[in-house]
């Protein structure tokens, strides 16, 4: 069972969690004006990396808020979880 | 052999305290702290069990919980019936009842073992190869008849009547194993203060101190040093000690999962303990300090009842005073196996020989025995033995290499030690992802590159020897716990040379013997051999074909052996091979232990409405729904559903039916941004929905396709009243949340179930109105004042309401809303004033049947996922104005407006009295033969009992474009005509609801 810092609760178990998908795809300001490619692109494609993974964990049997976190898919290590919002942390070279 | 083999003195167990246990139905003594194993060898029980696949007579191998032959069941009564425990770890207690397994009629005359004699027929991969025609012949007769002569133990049939518990811990330091280098672990953590666990399988922490005799640390005996530092831990509050716990599973982000012995030790658990404890721990650091296995021998016929691991003999020796013989030949290709020799020879025990495959074996071990004038040969493999029941011989043969040995000397005996070295128990570092690397001197895979906050330590990462493990083990422990502590162990014990022997012996003997690699499956070095000429290279294709390592031992005594025997047999070098996952459990642990409290009525949370336990008084069947409870139909005297669910409909359409609708979701949309957060949200329009109306709302996904629907109230300009399905209400709230935290954070909403906080009571039927008169305070119930689709806020039976005028049946209807707490007293009271008024209770399935004569969805019945809203017949619904909502885009791709897309239809069979079945198919020509043409299916379907014929609901390709035409459904008797019609069956103009 995965240890999951939660950024306003701090470290707690899995159980505690749901999982949210890959992280900082911003649904689009105007949907209608975009072509069937771009739109296919937003709903359905997903970068599925080895290694470090930008994702959405959501704290529900908690604080019920969602944040973002980066975890290796190789070795399940999360190297940074942090509010929905900020900007994906830049870790050049860690945990990779 | 029947005489005692129990030594006059010595050992940890309590001479004054007799126990009486029976096996296979024959009484017998034993003595506190022995382990049946012990008890029976005492006793001069050779064979315990039976193996696997050619019903050898075997008896126990080793001393803990790698013992792969002794396996038994012990039986309390019929229920608690426990298989496949390894004699070496059942403890003993008085009464103790415990029987072998896998033979019949006995353990000494077994029928099944004339499997030996067919065994040249029987090689690897046999069963794959012979039992393949007639394919159907495999589930009824090849399948259950193998299993009955192949196999384990069998399990009660009775349900478990015992609890087991579940516990989480949390410590800075978890050390597993209790050994000399787990002490020392758990004695340097506990220096800094931080929590500290100890976890140990045995019933008693302290490894091989337990059988140590000669070695000295500190000054003080093994023994006596272990019990000094078990004090000091066990008076340390920050320390956990916990013992008979086997640490199982190493799960991610160091949680261990431990399986804690309770009460099966106890003669008689006190009523209601508890059996066992499964612990979920999570620790900063793990030390792992699980020790080594010894490997035995591979040689021909090493499987007898009486050759048993050297280091396993000294273990019965010095813990337990029991000797494996009077008369032993010792086989070795490493040190540790003089130790014992020597161990028994002072207890009187002859030394008949000791065989050494190594030429020139020196040391301190080897010179002691030779002081000792033991009779040793070295350069001698053990190339046989002989015995029916039990080892009576042992075939000694000269090593002249090249796999080849020379004339063989028979030695008399009664018992064979062998030892090839010890493995290194890499098992919990394996399951922890950290990579094993393979170590040219020591002939092993050990602890490399970690992928957790864990370190091995003592024998387990390779270093053997006391000094050694006590040293590891205190750096472990101080290093986990962040801490510079010193100490220094003086140690005075006799040390060997760590390296052993790997893979078969070499020896002259035909192909009718075998020698094993792995005793619970029965796998011979021929098998392996055999996999690798049919071709198979890697180890995970030859493990499942010969199925080596796969038994409950999983390998314990046999992994590096087998590399060994595929590394000659391959001619590549054993790291070349690759290495086999270990997986968990590292020993087995009960069904029992890992459900804990979630069975019956724990095994799923169950939730109940308040007005619940009128319903059970009413005689109510339930069915669930999600995790609720619902009143399905209220049968009256002998009614089947069937005719329950004519007459409450009837009633309802006639007179007022009552409803429990508790279980609705419901969501409280609050903020000054409400109605804008419900227009992006939800398909339909909300900013000009007028305070005291209520709307049927629709959610669709991104992708455009319906998940969810239900009626929104609008209670203020800031405040929704969102209702959802009963099992759509988690979903939706969460989805809510998502769009509101991550997408739209500038919005000013608040969102919180209230599922929970209102009883609903649906009332519903012409008579509504009449009967909740006189119970509402503050409400116009007028149809002018409180239309269909409205609602108001007052008093009921003194008691605040929301108070809807909806309808899900099609009449005239409300849904009372009213706290919780108040909810049943409420029911109570509308169901005593609608006495007069003919007012009946109905359930889900009346509910079902009023709703589809009025072609009302219900989403996940008529709706699949793949369903938009027009597909359904809910464009209307639809705020065409909007520049967006979820959904939206995607429901602008052409492929959603597409003419031939399944849409919501009404089918009426041509023979009224067809009730279809709910999920068949629809196609438009009849009398097709397989594969047809489909185009739909049906989604719900039922009797109408007011319009006295059936109806359903199906989902048709292009369906709208073919009312009035004929179609048919396809059943195993005969295509049913039936004609498409609208959805609508009932009071189509939709008067009634206006009422």
């Amino acid at each position: 069972m995965l240890l999951i810092t939660c950024p306003h609760c701090g470290p707690r178990p899995e159980l505690e969690f749901t999982h949210g998908g890959e992280a900082h795809i911003a649904r689009p300001e105007n949907p209608a004006a975009m072509n069937a490619e771009d739109w296919t692109e937003y709903l359905y494609m997903r970068a599925n990396p080895k290694g470090l993974h930008a994702e959405r964990w959501r704290h529900l049997h908690g604080c019920a808020r969602f944040f973002n976190a980066l975890r290796d898919t190789t070795t399940d290590q999360f190297v940074a979880t942090y509010a929905t919002g900020q900007p994906r942390p830049d870790l050049k070279g860690a945990g990779q | 052999m029947s005489k005692t083999l129990r030594t006059p003195a010595g050992g940890s167990v309590n001479r004054a305290k007799t126990i009486k246990f029976s096996f296979d139905g024959k009484t017998y003594q034993g003595l506190e702290g022995d382990t049946l194993a012990s008890a029976l060898l005492a006793n001069g029980i050779r064979v315990m069990g039976r193996s696997f696949k050619y019903h050898r007579a075997r008896g126990v191998l080793g001393a803990g919980s790698e013992e792969p032959n002794a396996l038994v069941a012990v039986r309390r009564d019929k229920a608690r019936t426990a298989p496949n425990l390894r004699a070496t770890q059942v403890e003993l207690y008085d009464g103790l009842v415990a029987e072998s397994q896998n033979r019949w009629p006995s353990l000494n005359f077994d029928v099944g073992a004339v499997l030996s004699l067919l065994s040249p027929f029987i090689p690897a991969g046999f069963y794959y190869k012979t039992f393949m025609w007639p394919k159907s012949a495999w589930d009824k007769l090849y399948e259950p008849n193998i299993r009955a002569a192949a196999g384990l133990g069998h399990a009660p049939t009775e349900a478990d009547p015992d609890t087991y518990l579940n516990r989480f811990a949390h410590c800075e330091i978890l050390v597993i194993g209790g050994g000399p280098a787990g002490l020392a672990a758990a004695l340097a953590a506990s220096e800094g203060g931080e929590r500290v666990i100890l976890v140990d399988e045995q019933c008693e922490l302290g490894g091989s101190l337990l059988s140590a005799t000669d070695a000295l640390i500190d000054g003080q005996s093994g023994r006596a040093w272990r019990d000094a530092v078990v004090a000091k831990l066990a008076a340390n509050p920050k320390v956990t000690l916990m013992t008979r716990a086997n640490a199982f599973g190493y799960f991610a982000h160091n949680m261990i999962g431990v399986a804690e012995r309770l009460s099966e030790h106890q003669a008689s658990p006190a009523k209601g303990a508890p059996r066992e404890r499964l612990w979920q721990i999570r620790a900063r650091e793990v030390v792992l300090a699980t020790g080594a296995i010894e490997r035995p021998l591979v040689f021909p016929d090493n499987d007898r009842p009486g050759i048993i691991l050297a280091d396993s003999a000294r273990t019965y020796l010095n813990r337990y005073g029991v000797l494996p013989g009077r008369r032993v030949v010792v086989a070795t290709g490493h040190d540790e196996a003089y130790r014992a020799a020597l161990d028994l020879h002072k207890a009187g025990v002859t030394i008949a020989a000791i065989a050494d495959a190594r030429p020139n074996p020196k040391g301190p071990l080897v010179e002691a025995a030779r002081a000792a004038g033991l009779p040793i040969k070295t350069g001698y493999a053990i190339t046989g033995t002989k015995g029916t029941l039990g080892v009576t011989e042992a075939r000694l043969s000269p090593i002249l290499g090249a796999g080849r040995v020379g004339r063989p000397e028979i030695v008399a005996c009664d018992s064979v030690l062998m030892s090839g070295g010890f493995t290194p128990s890499v098992h919990l570092f394996s399951q922890s992802r950290g990579k094993l690397v393979w170590d040219e001197t020591l002939e092993t895979y050990l602890p490399g590159q970690s992928a957790e906050a864990e370190r091995s330590a003592g024998a387990c990462r390779g270093q053997f020897g006391l000094a050694k493990a006590l040293a590891d083990g205190f750096a472990a422990g101080r290093d986990a716990a962040r801490l510079t502590v010193k100490r220094d162990f003086v140690v005075q014990a006799t040390e060997g040379d760590p390296k052993g022997v790997v893979g078969a012996m070499p020896h002259d003997r035909g192909n009718g013997a075998k020698a094993f690699i792995d005793w619970q499956n029965d796998v011979t070095t021929k098998d392996l051999k055999l996999a690798v000429r049919e071709g198979f290279q890697s180890i995970e294709h030859i493990k499942r074909y010969t199925t080596t390592g796969m038994a409950t031992d999983q390998g314990k005594t046999s992994n590096l052996n087998a590399l060994g025997v595929i590394s000659d047999a391959l001619d590549r070098p054993i790291p070349q091979i690759g290495l086999t996952t270990f997986r968990m459990p590292y020993t087995p642990v009960t069904f029992g232990v890992l459900a804990g409290m979630a069975r019956g009525n724990l095994f799923d949370p169950v939730r109940t409405t308040p007005i619940h336990d009128w319903a059970v008084d009413k005689g109510a069947v339930f069915e669930d729904v999600s995790l609720w409870k619902r009143a399905r139909f209220f049968p009256q005297g002998r009614e089947d559903m069937e005719a329950a669910v004519r007459r409450e409909c009837l009633a309802v359409r006639s007179h007022c039916g009552i409803f429990d609708a508790s279980t609705l979701g419901k969501i409280e949309v609050v903020g000054p941004d409400a109605a804008e957060f419900m227009n992006r949200f939800y398909i339909n329009a909300w900013t000009k929905l007028g305070v005291g109306k209520c709307r049927y709302g629709i959610v669709c996904r991104e992708d455009g396709f319906v998940t969810d629907d239900g009626v929104v109230g609008r209670m203020s300009q800031d405040r929704f009243h969102v209702t959802t399905t009963t099992g759509g209400a988690p979903r939706v709230l969460a989805m809510m949340e998502d769009y509101l935290q991550t997408e739209w954070p500038d919005l000013d909403v608040w969102l919180t179930s209230t599922t929970e906080q209102f009883a609903v009571i649906a009332l519903q039927g012409p008579k509504a109105r009449d009967i909740l008169t006189g119970l509402v305070e503050g409400i116009d119930l007028s149809a002018e004042a409180l239309p269909h689709m409205s609602l108001a806020e007052g008093t009921i039976c003194g008691v605040p309401t929301r108070l809807f005028r909806v309808s899900f049946t099609g009449e005239l209807g409300f849904e009372i809303n009213v706290p919780s707490q108040h909810g049943r007293k409420v029911w109570e009271a509308i169901w005593a004033a609608g006495q007069p008024h003919g007012l009946v209770p109905y359930g889900t399935e009346t509910m079902h049947v009023l709703r589809a004569e009025k072609g009302f969805i219900i989403v996940g019945q008529e709706t699949d996922g793949t369903a938009t809203p027009d597909d359904v017949g809910l464009t209307w619904a639809v705020g065409k104005a909007k520049p967006d909502y979820v959904g939206k885009r995607s429901l602008a791709r052409p492929a959603m407006a597409a003419p031939d897309r399944k849409q919501l239809v009404g089918l009426l069979t041509k023979d009224p009295h067809i009730v279809l079945e709910e999920g068949a198919q629809v196609v438009v020509t009849p009398g097709q033969k397989a594969p047809m043409a489909l185009v739909g299916h049906v989604t719900s379907s039922y009797h109408s009992a007011v319009l006295g014929r059936s109806i359903a609901l199906a989902m048709v390709s292009g369906g709208r474009a073919r009312m009035g035409e004929t179609i048919y459904i396809p059943m195993p008797g005969g295509d049913i005509a039936v004609d498409v019609t609208s959805p609508v069956f009932y009071d189509p103009e939709g008067v009634r609801v206006n009422g």
